[in-house]
């Protein structure tokens, strides 16, 4: 039998992937404003939690910390069903790195802007929302788009929590048609086609986020 | 000019000290600014003249001695940190208080008219339709009305700092301060910021604080000239004087330095 009769089971797990990839997203970028901004902003208790959870996510291999949550959270009464796991853990991974890039965009807003805020009066949350935040933005596109990426290609490791996501899956048809070379040529192509599309995404934000071509690069540096 | 007309100053320093780490920018500097009145600070560089108007925008803070702001002190009775006040009664000051910088600092994300517009209405919550009605009179007479829609990276160097004066008016300050307008600006700019500047310096009622090397400008539209030297005011009074017959050697250095 051809491998070809697997491909449902193929795009059954690109489903998969899909979904955990941009829920990851999605909540890893909440995560990574939440704690980019507290590492500026939240005072020296907060703005200390914030760095230990940066530390925290990013000191670690997120292998282990798959594993840890899977297993070791269920001891102290805490268990979530496998995408939900491998959700957040992703999430929480890519978070660490993205509020390290939200919190450098943050700093590298020039002390002049943040000088013409005060002298207009404005107050601390108004200088971070309309001042700070939207010039930091758009520093943080190139560095969001690596990242988000990289949370694609690392959502293969769910695959060891028993997610049957695309990785999972070229694993099961290779076991069952012992096709390896096939199975994950498709598989590459798979995960290129997923990275352009989510490139392409990137880059309509930044385009957003950019307001065209009108306020540049490094117009306020 | 020091004059002994009734109204109290509407900027006073008294014995104000101000370090930089183990430098001292000010030492026991006394200084007062009538309402209304036009004060151009000149004297070489680092002799603390900006200094003394980042302290009264409340960009840096003072360690000695006392401001008053239209009566109001800047240090507040057991006011805490750097500024030893609460961050309210710093927003109380600077309501009073408008600046333009040296590099414009206008916000790139917004166009000229948000600029302008939106502290009005954020930090004055002045309705949007009346905030925009006043900007667009503002931008007329810095002349760039029709620029409204641009983006700062858009205008020019002179352009620019018109428009950060136009913001800065568009807050009503008392007190405007002028931190070297046009020292980033091309030689051809120059002229286009100080014909605005020169327009507002008949408001009766705006007090302006200047730091500038536009020596001949000084000269036209100050109602008194100070010359700075090493955080102290070394010699003051009318243009006319301080140009035309200056008493102190160091003054004379200094303007035949700058003026060739």
């Amino acid at each position: 039998m051809s491998w070809t009769a697997y491909l449902p089971m193929l795009w059954q797990g690109a489903t998969v992937t899909m979904t955990i990839t941009l829920a990851a997203i999605v909540c890893g970028a909440m995560l990574a404003f939440v704690f980019g901004i507290l590492r500026v902003e939240g005072g020296p208790i907060l703005s200390a939690v914030a760095l230990c959870y940066t530390e925290v996510f990013r000191g670690t291999s997120l292998f282990v910390q798959l594993f840890w949550f899977y297993y070791a959270l269920p001891l102290v009464g805490l268990s979530f069903d496998p995408i939900t796991t491998g959700i957040l853990v992703l999430a929480a991974h890519v978070g660490g790195y993205g509020a390290e890039i939200v919190r450098g965009a943050l700093a590298s807003v020039s002390v002049q802007q943040l000088e013409a805020a005060r002298a207009l009066n404005f107050n601390r949350a108004q200088t971070l929302f309309r001042i700070s935040l939207p010039q930091a933005i758009v520093e943080m596109m190139p560095a969001f788009g690596n990242l988000a990426i990289e949370t694609l290609k690392l959502s293969s490791l769910v695959s060891l929590i028993s997610i049957a996501d695309l990785t999972f899956a070229a694993q099961s048809i290779r076991n069952i048609t012992l096709d390896s070379a096939s199975i994950y040529s498709i598989t590459l192509v798979c995960y290129f086609a997923m990275s352009l599309v989510l490139m392409a995404a990137v880059r309509v934000i930044e385009h957003f986020v950019r307001r065209g071509d009108v306020f540049p690069r490094s117009a306020h540096s | 000019m020091t004059n002994n007309i009734d109204p109290p100053p509407i900027i006073e320093f008294s014995d104000v000290t101000k370090r930089f780490g183990i430098l001292t920018v000010l030492d026991h500097f006394n200084f007062c600014v009538a309402k209304g009145e036009k004060v151009t600070l000149i004297g070489p560089s680092g002799s603390g003249k900006s200094t003394v108007l980042r302290i009264l925008m409340t960009l840096e803070p003072f360690q000695e001695g006392k401001l008053t702001l239209a009566g109001t002190s800047y240090h507040e009775q057991g006011g805490k940190g750097r500024f030893q006040a609460s961050e309210k009664h710093l927003r109380q000051i600077r309501n009073h208080v408008g600046m333009v910088f040296q590099s414009f600092n206008l916000f790139p994300h917004m166009t000229v008219l948000r600029n302008v517009v939106e502290a009005p209405v954020r930090v004055l919550g002045m309705a949007r339709a009346e905030a925009e009605g006043r900007a667009l009179d503002l931008l007329q007479m810095v002349g760039l009305a029709d620029k409204k829609d641009h983006y700062p990276v858009q205008l020019s160097g002179g352009q620019q700092q018109r428009v950060a004066i136009a913001r800065a008016l568009a807050m009503r300050p008392r007190v405007l301060l002028f931190d070297e307008p046009t020292s980033a600006l091309d030689p051809q700019l120059v002229g286009e910021v100080l014909s605005v500047i020169r327009a507002l310096a008949h408001e009766h009622d705006l007090t302006m604080l200047m730091v500038t090397h536009e020596m001949r400008f000084a000269r036209e539209v100050s109602d008194r000239v100070c010359f700075f030297d090493k955080g102290r005011i070394c010699e003051q009074g009318a243009p006319e004087e301080i140009f035309g017959a200056p008493r102190m050697e160091r003054t004379r250095e200094f303007l035949s330095s700058v003026l060739g």
